[in-house]
């Protein structure tokens, strides 16, 4: 399949036909929604915080294996991780997608197969879509949190 | 008389970057509803203007002055000419889009009162939903969206119902739909939106390129198309009324070029079409635009809707061997422009533009600037094809077959 077997990896296919994470949470702490405007891809965003931790996480909505995939990948990345931490992970993926950092495979896990979608810049808004939801959802939790340590 | 027939293979030699030599990777573009391809004749009018004419328009006068004007006014003369329209009534603006906004402008926020309704359809390209909204929210009228039957045509007794009913001001309506393909009937629209004292603007992006289209006949006050869609270059639209209808309204843009005087106190305006061409205007982008006019003409208007209605013939056809596809609008193909938008079960529109690019097959996937219809559809995107003068079955045909590569290397790989 030639040039590109390196966007549509096995794992990334994995991740699309049997999406991880998928689905709503019982008693989230904060949801959202984004969209991609470029596509129309929508994700509805789920979080439950718990001492400073994504306890869970649940993502549902439509969008293209690459948007799908990479929502299932970053439930498994950030799951259970400080939100510090799982900030830094989105960061950190951003800067892949903009092919300025090397994939860090320990931090990303199965996410680092989508790192070959940094070579289609008209697919990296999909990789990045459940990413930039995530980090809405947290600030957005920040921001109507009470408790000023709820996130350290 | 044009020529009854069209061979895409021919006029394809025309367009330098669908001239594949041995060993070129193919390039099957079926995008034209996005932009099309250019021949020859329209880059070389615009090399042309530049090597041998350029100079800015109707101010100077030196020879050469006169030569850029002559060339840009004759310009405006062809497109005119293409759509039976007054060369007064011909308004170059950047893109549809732009020739929208004017009209919203310059007749919608002096015209439309509170309350008043804006008659679009749920089938519009965002470029006439847009404009309208921010007008009716500076003038307090009304917005408000014709559905589509699940055929994928107008809900004509709804419309019909709306203009009984309501103070419709402005009926707004793409004559192609630029997703679902279908040919919307202006003409008996315009009739019925004139009997209750509301004008009417056709977004004639998709139609004024592929088949005959005559200001008149259509019925409709104000006609708007872009350039680039029409062989010609990006940066140039164009507005088209009847005189009297731009007669009546104060300019969108001031600047340059539109004034007849300018005094501390007040300023009047340049003649039509001049008075809505605010600043140095797009001269060769015009000069592009009328070589493509002249191209279109010479290929004859009647000879591309017969080819597109074969192609698009052929493509529902060819479509159904893909097993769960669904082509969205209607299933008549004498109903439908070009553009042709489908769905396939488990296989997003982004992942089929990617995968049949693998084999040279560029087709759109998205929302195509239509999201009211994608709601009223179901769907959050679609792919679609859209073909011109210079593709043929064979183009529809590598198409399928890539499709039928793109479902098996997404289910079992």
């Amino acid at each position: 399949m030639g040039g590109l077997d390196d966007l549509y990896q096995e794992l990334i296919l994995d991740h699309y036909r049997r999406p991880r994470h998928r689905g709503h949470l019982d008693a989230p702490s904060v949801a959202v929604d984004h969209n991609n405007p470029m596509c129309g891809d929508q994700i509805h965003m789920e979080l439950r915080i718990e001492d400073g931790r994504i306890a869970e996480l649940g993502h549902t909505g439509e969008g293209c294996s690459i948007s799908q995939s990479s929502a299932s990948m970053l439930g498994e990345a950030v799951t259970g991780r400080p939100v510090d931490e799982a900030m830094a992970l989105v960061e950190h993926f951003r800067q892949v997608m903009h092919s300025a950092e090397a994939p860090d495979e320990d931090r990303l896990g199965d996410a680092v197969a989508l790192e070959g979608v940094a070579r289609y810049p008209a697919r990296v808004k999909c990789a990045l879509l459940s990413w930039m939801a995530l980090k809405d959802a947290v600030q957005t939790h920040r921001s109507t949190t009470e408790d000023p340590h709820g996130h350290r | 008389m044009a020529a009854a027939v069209l061979d895409a293979r021919v006029l394809r030699e025309d367009f330098p970057i669908l001239r594949r030599g041995a060993g070129d990777p193919p390039l099957v573009y079926l995008d034209s509803a996005a932009t099309s391809q250019k021949p020859q004749a329209v880059l070389d009018a615009m090399d042309r203007y530049y090597r041998e004419a350029n100079a800015n328009v109707h101010r100077g006068v030196y020879a050469l002055a006169a030569e850029a004007t002559d060339r840009y006014e004759s310009a405006r003369v062809e497109v005119a000419r293409l759509i039976g329209a007054a060369r007064e009534g011909t308004v170059f603006a950047k893109n549809a889009s732009e020739a929208i906004n004017l009209v919203a402008y310059a007749w919608g926020l002096r015209n439309l009162r509170a309350g008043d309704v804006v008659l679009l359809t749920e089938m519009e390209h965002h470029s006439n939903i847009v404009p309208w909204q921010i007008v009716a929210d500076l003038t307090g009228a009304r917005v408000v969206l014709t559905p589509v039957t699940p055929e994928g045509e107008l809900d004509l007794e709804s419309l019909e119902r709306m203009l009984r009913t309501e103070p419709v001001r402005m009926v707004g309506v793409v004559h192609v739909s630029n997703v679902l393909g279908t040919i919307n009937p202006v003409g008996a629209i315009a009739r019925l939106a004139h009997d209750a004292g509301a004008l009417v603007l056709a977004d004639a992006s998709q139609s004024v390129p592929h088949m005959p289209v005559d200001l008149t006949d259509l019925g409709c006050d104000f006609l708007v198309f872009t350039g680039h869609k029409m062989l010609g270059p990006t940066g140039i639209g164009v507005l088209a009324a009847r005189p009297e209808t731009l007669d009546a309204m104060e300019p969108f843009l001031g600047g340059g070029e539109m004034i007849s005087d300018v005094r501390a106190d007040g300023s009047t305006w340049a003649d039509l079409p001049w008075k809505f061409e605010a600043g140095t205007p797009p001269i060769a982008e015009a000069v592009g635009l009328g070589a493509a006019a002249r191209y279109l003409r010479g290929v004859g208007l009647e000879a591309v809707r017969a080819h597109e209605l074969a192609l698009v013939t052929h493509a529902l056809e060819a479509l159904r061997e893909i097993p769960g596809l669904v082509v969205h609008g209607p299933s008549d193909p004498t109903r439908r422009g070009a553009p042709v938008s489908f769905s396939l079960p488990d296989l997003h529109p982004h992942d089929i533009a990617q995968l049949v690019d693998r084999d040279g097959v560029c087709v759109r996937a998205g929302h195509h600037c239509a999201k009211p219809l994608m709601r009223a559809l179901g769907v959050g995107a679609t792919a679609r094809l859209s073909g011109y003068v210079y593709n043929d079955a064979e183009d529809v045909d590598a198409l399928v077959a890539s499709l039928l590569r793109a479902r098996e290397f997404m289910a079992v790989r």
